[in-house]
């Protein structure tokens, strides 16, 4: 999951400022989103009225994959919120969507571009992902995935360069246990890249902050939850997407 | 490299043993592991039992000490929580206050303002109070800021500085502010959450009592107001409480109070888990049980696949538990939440092996004995299994050196549900597997005798070894449903939602757990209130009740109403046993009813010893969490309360009075106003169960109007379909009528063998060696004059003449009249004694056989009398040419026609006698034409029996100008079908003959993209190129014989063997591309679209596979005998026969669209061959009949 990084941004900040810089964030973040679902679409589009199914498939992959993308920014900021709050006296509900509103949509749209890139640039190097392809494996991944943002929320490790070490051992098994393809590594690494730039930046502007930053702006073990992040979506953006309903 | 080699074998051969041990003794096995599994979790019957309420433990106060860090010894009695100072002792000074005597002159508010006022005295006095040189300042627990979230709260909860609460503390412990409030009732409930709250409300805290026993209101019958002044103290000073306690209790006597004041209770609080953690607790498990779910759906080809995914969740859940037995037993007691940790342990785990261990063992040849089959798969997969275990453990292993204590202790864990679960795996699992194949093979048994007994007594004339229906095999692992058909019916959505709503119950079930959980949330909110409130409301209704009592029930002494002198009666707590507090409660909160007027009297009971009980058991976490200390998994010391009570003169009230309080208008109806707080409830009741009526009615509603009318008794009509109807769901639903109307072409007299098809003509054989061409595009079926193959049995195609179907004018009418076309009529000459001759005659047939045997004498025929009784003859370029027609060569009639194939107008059978029309040669199975660049140019493959390939090329010389195109071109991919009349001069030449292609008898052949693929008995795939007939790869990778391929322009090349196997090939490069075992028996038939691969098999499954990845997307159980009959009618519409029907298939869903029924009276008639035609038709066969089914509307809705 991509943009996990708001997760742990506490809300101190003015709320102008977040609006203000929330609109031109999320705004290039949409645009983004857009312009290469439109993109996409267009290539599916050229193959002709036999690939109208496939084109319909994209958008049903894509908001699969948006939909995945929320959930589990919602459920994972929540991870990340009960770090430094111990009791939970009233608001249950309020704190399951403590977060901005901006976050699970960007999470999402994040989410889906980057779900939607992996079979994308599989088929342009010509190297389709044959690798433990099966849902189930999927699942794993996504639990292991899971248990990482669990790992870095709740573990108390005696420093952060053990704890980042560690996560950063995690993700790269996670891509060896689930993608092992080049290219999965190759966008996970510019996701990790990308996002964890674009985290300094929103921190750096004053959007979000991080209770004890340790590299730079953010925490040192960001780049490894949008790694393994966005090797997960791409892990599940790669399921034949006119299959999401398997039979036997 | 040899070291590896031979732990590798070592390896296999010890799994091969264990294997056949485990198949050997399965249920002496099945009893060691339960009754290890039940020895590894016995620690676990020590570990406490998960919940979150506090738990209590009573010490005397005279001896108290504070107990040490360190257990001490056995002291049996002693709870393990019981170590260590607490984090606070609680004091609560109780006060009970009433105004006495009560007068009618006063107001409601004096009931309590004057009482409420006194506690700022009294926090006064506890402030200051100092035993020796200690004060209260000393002892307390100091507390500091607020939680930030809490600001509303800054203004009455207490900062910087003792602990203590009162309901002082809503007028900041300010006298004069509590004066001038005008409304106290509004300053106290203000801070009020609204609606249902679970967690304790600021006015319990401050109160310290629960919020109806405070008599805080307008409307108190009692007139008593009781409350506590809560103290927190840090440490227990024995002599300091002592004292406070003398001096409250002389400052304000309670007499005859006999409340118990030497014990001190503990409480423990474990650590309490809110909703907010549990939800990403809850994901992570939908997670893991949607990997479970995937992965046990990936078991396949077994006798009951419930069981076997049982198994195998059986065995991750007892490793699991035996890991933590273990653990426990040698003395690692599980600090981690172990919920929390256990979704990642099942993923750490996982099921792969198991699944690996099924699919390794249903892949051995089905043919060996269980204990083998067992023993190999498990052999065949040990190494595989034991390098993972070992990579695993190596990264167990290098977590336990990141020296991080809860990475140390999931290690641990994982280490040894590892090993526990391998054990598991291999005694377990690998036992319940063998029981489960052995029962699969039983039932093989059993069922193989019916099937076969009730098979149709096999039928007369010439069969052909090879293409006859097999014998309805046993389907041994229909895992699927028994009627498929009717199992995916497509039915509207909103039907299928009302049917899922009416299956379930869904509606009915949600609403009585929605009532569930809501009487839990206000019986958990606050119980005692809900109690006490049904006991008063039940007293309250029945005064007669009251009186009628008996006397012992009753609480026998009477107040002495109106008497000054004794306002201080006690109630001496006469029981020994103290009555259930709900009890005493109901009948104390009467008795003000009985005598309304009296005065109120202060009371001391037993229930008054320890009224914190009946607050919220989140009371103390909460107060403390508002200061951010936790009480997970600590306690705290409540001390004995003291007791105070408070007497005030009606004067002392008028006194304090606020002027204000008097415009508060006395209550107009006391009975319906006291209960003014539960309004909420009975107004939340009333919406409740509101909306579940109306809820109800709608979903009446719905289903009324929406559910077929035979809805619930479809049992009886429905249970027996018979043949003809249409077919129903369990529902009763029927498929719309379908609009498609087979056509029946009729003409053969037995079952038809062979179809074969250009696209704009038809051609079929039946069993008697006859062949038959229908114009399937007019729909007008072509008679072959059954006379012919009696009276001249040397002749194997006959000339076929078109007629006019009058039967359906109207419904080919937009096609273009083709009557001019030109018959074509040839036929073969046998000339069965020329071995080495390839002469092809394509002669011209009697015609007169048609006057025999036309039914109706209104046909027309085209006048070709001239050619009709002159036969001519290709010339083949051997010298040895049939001149003649050869009078009769016996033996040769009853040949039946084994392959055929038809392109243009030219029809190639293989005959079972080994001819290639008429070449008398052992030609097997198979032949094709192929249009070539040149139109006029053709060639024919053949294979035979012995394994030799023959390339044949045909010529047609025809004059240029009688060339002529017919009818519109089928769909831009085959080139126009040239005609060939009757005048053609055509020539067959046998150009190249590979003579040992193959070792063993070429099965199967197929021809594409200028590549011709054989398939044969010899395990192997070889690929010719067709121009030059060179061998270009021999493909290996089947342990059987092939039995199909497929083949098409795109250099798409499949095939399957007699091993069940399927095996994907680049054309190009001769490498596998992927190998899947899909079936039980023979594959026979093959289809590929772009995405997805089509097979069949001899268990008439029909598995669609991912043609990438090779995983199975899912499978169709076909009808007996039927297996073999599919094809693919555009990229996503599987057509697939049955008995008496075809079924369409969304091949992207697996959803059926549409059966088609093919006749009325269809009883065991299966569709055995399907042929896809090019302009959306199909055809199949249906008994001696030939089916047209045209498509039309399936087409339109795909695109």
């Amino acid at each position: 999951m991509p943009r996990l990084e708001e997760h742990c941004w506490s809300c101190s900040c003015s709320h102008s400022v977040k609006t203000q810089e929330l609109s031109s964030a999320g705004w290039i973040v949409c645009k983004t989103g857009e312009m290469m679902s439109i993109i996409t679409a267009v290539l599916r589009h050229a193959y002709g009225s036999l690939h109208s199914l496939q084109s319909a498939n994209l958008m049903r992959r894509g908001l699969v994959l948006f939909i995945v993308g929320v959930v589990l920014a919602l459920v994972l900021n929540l991870l990340q919120i009960q770090r430094n709050v111990t009791l939970f006296p009233e608001e249950v509900l309020d704190t399951f969507f403590s977060s901005a509103w901006w976050i699970p949509l960007c999470c999402g749209t994040a989410a889906a571009v980057v779900g939607l890139l992996y079979p994308c640039l599989d088929h342009h190097l010509g190297e389709p992902h044959k690798f433990k392809r099966e849902w189930a494996s999927v699942m794993r991944c996504t639990a292991v995935f899971v248990g990482i943002n669990h790992a870095s929320a709740k573990l108390d490790f005696a420093n952060n360069v053990q704890l980042s070490l560690t996560l950063a051992a995690l993700s790269l098994g996670l891509w060896w246990t689930f993608d092992r393809s080049r290219s999965g590594f190759g966008l996970g690494l510019t996701t990790a890249f990308l996002a964890t730039l674009i985290a300094q930046l929103l921190v750096y502007n004053g959007i979000y902050q991080y209770t004890s930053p340790d590299f730079l702006y953010v925490r040192s073990w960001l780049p490894c939850i949008f790694f393994s992040g966005g090797v997960t979506v791409g892990n599940i953006g790669r399921q034949p997407g006119s299959t999401f309903v398997f039979r036997n | 490299m040899t070291v590896r080699e031979r732990l590798r074998q070592n390896i296999s051969a010890a799994f091969y043993r264990h294997g056949l041990l485990c198949a050997s003794y399965p249920v002496p096995i099945i009893l060691f592991t339960s009754a290890s599994i039940l020895t590894c979790c016995y620690p676990l019957l020590k570990l406490p039992l998960p919940g979150t309420g506090p738990v209590e433990f009573t010490t005397g106060v005279r001896d108290y000490s504070v107990p040490s860090h360190e257990s001490q010894g056995n002291l049996s009695e002693r709870p393990d929580w019981y170590r260590g100072p607490p984090v606070a002792y609680i004091q609560q000074v109780l006060v009970k206050a009433a105004v006495s005597p009560w007068d009618n002159s006063l107001v409601p508010v004096d009931v309590f303002r004057s009482p409420l006022g006194r506690v700022f005295s009294l926090l006064e006095e506890i402030r200051n109070h100092i035993y020796t040189d200690r004060s209260l300042e000393a002892l307390c627990l100091q507390v500091t800021d607020l939680l930030p979230g809490l600001r509303r709260m800054q203004a009455v909860l207490p900062e910087h500085g003792c602990l203590l609460v009162s309901p002082g503390n809503y007028w900041q412990n300010r006298r004069d502010l509590f004066d001038a409030d005008p409304d106290l009732l509004k300053t106290v409930h203000q801070h009020e959450p609204k609606g249902l709250h679970t967690s304790a409300t600021l006015k319990d805290l401050l109160f310290g009592v629960p919020g109806k026993q405070t008599g805080v209101s307008l409307y108190s019958k009692k007139r008593v107001v009781t409350y506590t002044i809560t103290i927190a103290l840090s440490s227990y000073d024995a002599r300091f409480v002592a004292s406070l306690r003398a001096r409250l209790k002389l400052l304000h006597p309670s007499a005859n109070c006999t409340l118990r004041e030497d014990h001190m209770v503990h409480v423990h609080f474990k650590e309490e888990i809110g909703i907010a953690e549990l939800i990403p607790l809850v994901t992570t498990y939908i997670i893991l049980f949607a990997y479970i779910y995937f992965s046990t759906r990936k078991i396949d080809m077994v006798k009951s696949k419930w069981g076997l995914a049982l198994a195998a969740v059986v065995t991750v859940l007892s490793s699991l538990l035996m890991s933590v037995g273990l653990c426990t037993l040698f003395g690692l007691t599980p600090t981690l939440n172990g919920g929390e940790i256990f979704p990642y342990l099942v993923v750490v785990i996982g099921l792969e092996n198991v699944l690996v261990l099924t699919k390794s063992v249903v892949s051995t040849p089905v043919d060996l004995e269980v204990k083998l089959r067992i023993a190999q798969g498990l052999s065949n997969e040990s190494w595989s299994i034991m390098k993972n275990m070992a990579t695993e453990l190596c990264i167990i292993l290098i977590g336990y050196f990141t020296f991080v204590p809860a990475i140390q202790e999931f290690c641990l864990f994982a280490v040894v549900g590892l090993v526990s679960d391998f054990f598991l795996q291999m005694f377990f699992f690998t036992t319940v597997l063998s029981i489960d194949i052995r029962r699969m093979e039983l039932a093989d048994l059993n069922r193989r005798l019916p099937a076969e007994a009730g098979m149709p007594p096999p039928k007369p004339g010439p069969l052909r070894p090879r293409e006859t229906p097999p014998p309805p095999r046993p389907s041994p692992h229909t895992i699927t449903l028994q009627a498929p058909a009717f199992r995916n019916l497509r039915l509207p959505k909103r039907l299928r939602v009302v049917y899922f709503l009416a299956r379930t119950r869904l509606a009915q079930r949600i609403i009585m757990v929605g009532t569930v959980i809501w009487i839990g949330i206000l019986v958990y909110t606050d119980p005692a209130g809900l109690r006490t409130f049904l006991a008063a409301q039940v007293s309250e209704q029945s005064p007669l009740g009251e009186a009628g009592l008996p006397p012992h029930l009753g609480v026998a002494p009477v107040f002495p109403g109106g008497d000054p002198t004794s306002t201080l009666s006690v109630l001496p707590a006469p029981e020994p046993t103290p009555l259930p507090e709900n009890q005493s409660q109901g009948h104390r909160a009467a008795r003000p009813g009985v005598a309304p007027v009296s005065s109120p009297q202060i009371t001391w009971g037993p229930e008054d010893e320890e009224l914190w009980r009946r607050l919220s058991f989140r009371h103390w976490p909460s107060l403390f969490s508002y200061y951010n200390i936790t009480l997970a998994k600590r306690y705290i010391s409540i001390l004995p309360v003291i007791p105070v009570t408070l007497h005030l003169s009606p004067q002392e009230a008028i006194d304090t009075r606020h002027p204000q309080d008097t415009h508060h208008a006395p209550p107009p109806s006391i009975k319906t106003s006291d209960l003014q707080t539960d309004l909420t409830l009975y107004k939340v009741a009333a919406l409740g169960l509101f909306a579940g009526v109306v809820l109800v009615l709608l979903l009446f509603c719905l289903y009324r109007v929406l559910c077929p009318r035979n809805y619930g008794q479809n049992g009886v009509p429905h249970g027996r379909r018979r043949r003809g109807d249409l077919p129903c769901d369990e529902y009763g639903y029927s498929p719309p009528i379908s609009e498609i109307s087979p056509l029946l072409l009729r003409g053969h007299s037995m079952d038809i063998e062979c179809l074969a098809s250009d696209g704009m003509l038809l051609a079929s054989c039946c069993l008697a060696g006859s062949a038959c061409e229908a114009e399937s595009l007019l729909g007008a079926d072509f008679r072959e004059p059954g006379g012919v193959a009696m009276g001249g049995p040397d002749v194997d195609i006959f000339p076929i003449r078109r007629r006019t179907n009058p039967a359906r004018p109207a419904l080919f009418g937009d096609q273009p009249d083709l009557t001019p076309l030109i018959d074509t009529n040839f036929g073969s000459l046998p000339p069965s004694q020329t071995l080495s001759s390839s002469g092809f005659d394509f002669g011209e047939l009697v015609e007169k056989a048609y006057q025999e045997h036309e039914p109706s004498p209104t046909l027309a025929f085209p006048p070709s009398p001239p050619a009709s009784q002159q036969r001519r003859r290709s010339l083949g370029d051997q010298p040895v040419l049939p001149p003649e027609l050869p009078p009769q060569s016996n033996g040769d009639w009853d040949s039946s026609v084994w392959a055929m194939e038809l392109r243009g107008n030219l029809i190639a059978t293989g005959r079972s006698s080994g001819k290639l029309e008429i070449y008398q040669c052992d030609l097997i199975c198979c032949s094709y034409f192929l249009v070539s660049i040149s139109l006029m140019k053709m060639e024919i493959v053949a294979a035979r029996l012995n394994g030799s390939l023959d390339f044949f090329t045909v010529e047609i010389n025809k004059p240029l100008g009688l060339l002529q195109y017919r009818g519109p071109p089928g769909r831009g991919s085959l080139p126009p079908s040239p005609c060939y009349s009757s005048e053609d001069v055509i020539s067959c030449q046998l150009t190249r003959s590979v003579q040992c292609a193959h070792q063993k008898p070429i099965t199967v052949l197929k021809a594409a993209a200028g590549r011709v693929v054989t398939g044969s008995q010899d395990h192997t795939v070889r690929v010719y190129r067709l121009e030059d007939s060179c061998c270009l790869f021999t493909l290996q990778g089947h342990s059987g014989g092939i039995t199909a391929i497929y083949i098409d322009q795109t250099m798409v090349l499949a095939s399957g063997g007699q091993d069940g196997a399927i095996c994907v090939w680049d054309v190009l490069t001769g490498s596998r591309v992927s190998h899947v075992y899909g079936h039980r028996g023979d594959v026979t038939s093959l289809v590929c679209t772009t995405s997805c691969i089509i097979s069949s098999g001899l268990d008439d499954l029909i598995c669609i596979w991912d043609r990438s990845t090779g995983i199975k997307l899912y499978s169709i159980q076909q009808e007996v005998g039927c297996g073999a009959s599919l094809g693919v009618i555009s990229e996503s519409l599987l057509v697939t026969g049955g008995q008496g029907c075809v079924s369409f298939w969304d091949l992207n869903y697996g959803d059926l669209l549409q059966t088609v029924y093919l006749g009325q009276s269809s009883e065991g008639q299966g569709v055995r061959q399907l042929l896809v035609l090019d302009n959306a038709a199909i055809v199949c066969d249906f008994g001696s009949e030939l089916s047209l089914v045209y498509v039309p509307s399936v087409l339109e809705k795909l695109d």
